[in-house]
């Protein structure tokens, strides 16, 4: 958030001899480089290349063009899944931003409250559902939203709430709601921590000043806070919704690759995983689910450049 | 200084190249090492421990000098994980078939050899063989190991404290929920929706053959000569819609496992079973169970049962070992192979025409309808679910949403009937 750093360092001071310099910085990229390179950029642009191309049934590869494409967007096979999984990733995503980053944000608020004692205890485990893999926690759900003999009807029960109950996990009304819910549980620690570390960067002489000035507690939120926090809600927001787009763990280990009840859970990440590698008697194609991944990339890349075109160059940076 | 940096590099770079080749050097020794090593590549983790135990110490003892490792994969996962491995290589010598299009398509990218030559695949009937064999027949690429079969396995001491006799016809065994449901104890049918699977498998493939007449109706199917919008699809959707107010609470939420200690736990009444089940069930119920045949329509009709092909063995065509895996694929052929199968993993019955004894009751009572019913394999399963929409999908999202009320057995008919008439070539007429 400054700059003073790098403008303490006058250029002029720079040695002449500094030939040296430019293998020193080919040295120190090139590990990052080269994993990078290797591990992602490569792959990318392999799978898009793999796009381009129709398998036989004896493996053989021909290039096709944009014909995989073409199939995905107006086969109303393909496109009827493509558009049902792209619209549920919509709603997955608008859960999220909506109560994940709600909640993140309240918490991480409830947590600077400068009289609160145990903040970090409160703060370790909000975070621990982060670090727990998807599998235990899609498991967990399950056996406490298991109708037969979860603790969630019992819990109910014992409220005088039976009724309430349902099985969410298995009703195409609801099976998608409480999916994105269980994400939202687990990875509200992240919003959380972000917003809290930006909330108290915020130096005290500020909100003192705007209290001085009269402003009550609400104004100073709106108005001195949340302007000053505006970087980090944009950066938790892109981050969502890469995390939430590239999605697939949690839906896959609760309602398998087939994401029922009649694809209400189905997202593009379920979409991908049963195009390019099949599914029971269904035959993955290597190509066509290349195809889907490289949707998934244009997705994602145009959510990206929204935000960065569109909101990032409006924010202003304060330091202090 | 930059030579001394260079030397340092270089010294670097002959220390890493010393290293790689003592790397090289041991795996080129473990390669030799295992040359006589088959490696079974399988979804069926939840039978290690027999192989490993019973039946891999039995080949030993007619060819000790083959070693066989049997390495399996979660059921939901193989299919792609053995892809993934093929195309890189890395794959194992024996590849454990799943029934039809799946392996026919490794046949075709030329990951599986032909097994015509291997000694014992004449132990094996047309039909045993139809799973694993090109659409002319010409050409057998998997050793059939076993079929499994569907039926309910019922709670016998409910039953004998509700004075219920196991249903003949549907009638009856409506008849035999109602009565379970009016003494409001147990769950008549332990069964869920969640994973889908179970109502396309465990509900429609296990009451349906006995509407479209087994291989009657299959064969109609793949000819064109019947619609999933005829009469016996839709009745047998029907019948499927039926069951849903005798399944437990939050049925649509529930998986398989749920259903099976619902079971298990002697809470449920009838459990719609594959004849897996049953070494689980042995293993886990603490009372008596037994097993009646899908109930048919009328009485005195004539009883069919799916007794599916499922599982095969065949070679994966870059194995460095191909005789010792040949010699392997004549045992599983072999009488003795049938009997350590059958009794090892009841449920799972060979399909050489060796006789076995089934040692247990249930299990034999599973593979006894074999003589008093007709035999039939899923209706999906061969040649229908070449295509986009995938047959086998369909069936499974449609069977899920009939008994969830979600859609009516006329409608799921209509959406299985075109989807497949989209691409397959009998059925657009």
């Amino acid at each position: 958030m400054t700059d003073i750093t790098a403008s303490s360092v006058p250029v002029t001071d720079v040695v002449p001899t500094r030939s040296r310099f430019s293998i020193h910085i080919a040295v120190f990229l090139a590990p990052a480089l080269a994993i990078y390179t290797l591990f992602s950029i490569y792959p990318l642009i392999d799978t898009i290349r793999l796009s381009l191309y129709a398998g036989d049934e004896t493996g053989a590869r021909s290039f096709v063009g944009l014909q995989n494409f073409y199939t995905l967007l107006t086969d109303p096979n393909w496109s009827g899944q493509f558009w049902n999984a792209f619209s549920n990733n919509l709603i997955f995503f608008a859960i999220h931003m909506v109560v994940q980053n709600g909640i993140g944000l309240g918490l991480a608020m409830l947590l600077s409250l400068p009289r609160l004692t145990g903040g970090s205890v409160y703060r370790t485990l909000i975070f621990l559902p982060t670090m727990l893999s998807v599998v235990i926690i899609g498991f967990i759900w399950q056996l406490m939203l298991n109708p037969l003999w979860g603790i969630a009807p019992s819990l109910l029960k014992a409220a005088g709430l039976g009724s309430l109950f349902g099985p969410w996990l298995g009703q195409e009304s609801t099976a998608l709601l409480t999916v994105s819910l269980i994400s939202v549980w687990q990875f509200v620690g992240i919003p959380m921590m972000l917003i809290y570390a930006a909330l108290l960067n915020i130096p005290d002489d500020l909100l003192d000043a705007a209290t001085v000035d009269g402003a009550g507690p609400f104004s100073v939120f709106w108005f001195v806070r949340l302007p000053l926090i505006l970087p980090t809600l944009g950066v938790v927001s892109v981050l969502t919704f890469v995390a939430n787009f590239n999605a697939f763990d949690l839906i896959y280990a609760i309602k398998g690759a087939l994401a029922g009840p009649n694809f209400s859970t189905d997202i593009l990440g379920t979409f991908f995983y049963r195009t390019f590698f099949g599914f029971q008697l269904q035959v993955g194609s290597p190509t066509m689910g290349a195809a889907v991944a490289t949707a998934m990339l244009i997705i994602i890349l145009i959510g990206v450049l929204i935000y960065l075109f569109g909101v990032q160059r409006k924010l202003q940076r304060h330091s202090f | 200084m930059k030579t001394l940096h260079s030397k340092a590099f270089r010294r670097r770079a002959r220390q890493l190249l010393a290293t790689a080749s003592v790397v090289a050097a041991a795996l080129a020794f473990a390669n030799t090492a295992s040359a006589q090593t088959l490696t079974i590549e399988s979804w069926r983790n939840d039978d290690a421990d027999v192989w490993n135990t019973k039946i891999i110490p039995a080949f030993n003892k007619k060819h000790p000098n083959i070693k066989v490792q049997f390495k399996a994969d979660p059921p939901t996962e193989y299919n792609a994980a053995l892809n993934a491995r093929l195309a890189g290589g890395t794959a194992g010598d024996l590849i454990t078939c799943r029934p039809f299009d799946a392996s026919l398509d490794l046949f075709k990218k030329g990951s599986l050899v032909s097994v015509n030559d291997v000694k014992g695949l004449e132990n094996f009937s047309d039909v045993a063989k139809s799973a694993w064999s090109t659409d002319d027949g010409k050409t057998t690429f998997c050793m059939p190991m076993a079929s499994v079969i569907h039926g309910f396995v019922y709670n016998k001491e409910i039953f004998d404290e509700l004075k219920l006799t196991p249903p003949k016809t549907v009638a009856e065994f409506h008849a035999v929920l109602d009565k379970i449901k009016a003494d409001g104890k147990y769950t008549p049918i332990a069964m869920g929706t969640a994973d889908q699977w179970e109502a396309a498998t465990m509900g429609l493939q296990n009451i349906g053959v006995n509407y479209w007449k087994g291989e009657e109706g299959r064969k109609a199917l793949i000819e064109g000569k019947q619609k999933f919008t005829d009469k016996p699809y839709v009745d047998a959707f029907k019948e499927l819609a039926s069951w849903a107010p005798y399944m437990g609470d939050g049925y649509k939420a529930q998986k398989y496992p749920d259903t099976q200690n619902l079971f298990t736990l002697g809470r449920a009444a009838i459990y719609p079973a594959g004849s897996w089940d049953v070494p689980i069930f042995r293993k886990q119920a603490d009372f008596e169970f037994d097993a009646f045949a899908p109930p048919v329509v009328n009485a005195g009709d004539k009883c069919y049962i799916s007794d599916h092909t499922d599982i095969a063995i065949g070679i994966n065509a870059k194995s460095q070992n191909m005789d010792a895996a040949k010699t392997f694929l004549s045992w599983v052929a072999s009488p003795e192979f049938a009997e350590i199968y059958a009794n090892e993993l009841p449920g799972f019955f060979p399909l050489s025409k060796a006789k076995v004894e089934v040692k247990d009751p249930v299990a034999a009572k599973f593979v006894g309808w074999r003589g008093t019913c007709e035999s039939s394999i899923r209706n999906s399963y061969q040649i229908l679910s070449r295509g986009t929409p995938n047959l086998e999908n369909e069936l499974w999202n449609v069977s899920a949403q009939v008994m969830n009320g979600a859609m009516k057995p006329e409608e799921a008919a209509k959406k299985a009937q075109d989807g497949l008439a989209s691409w397959y070539e009998p059925q657009k007429k």
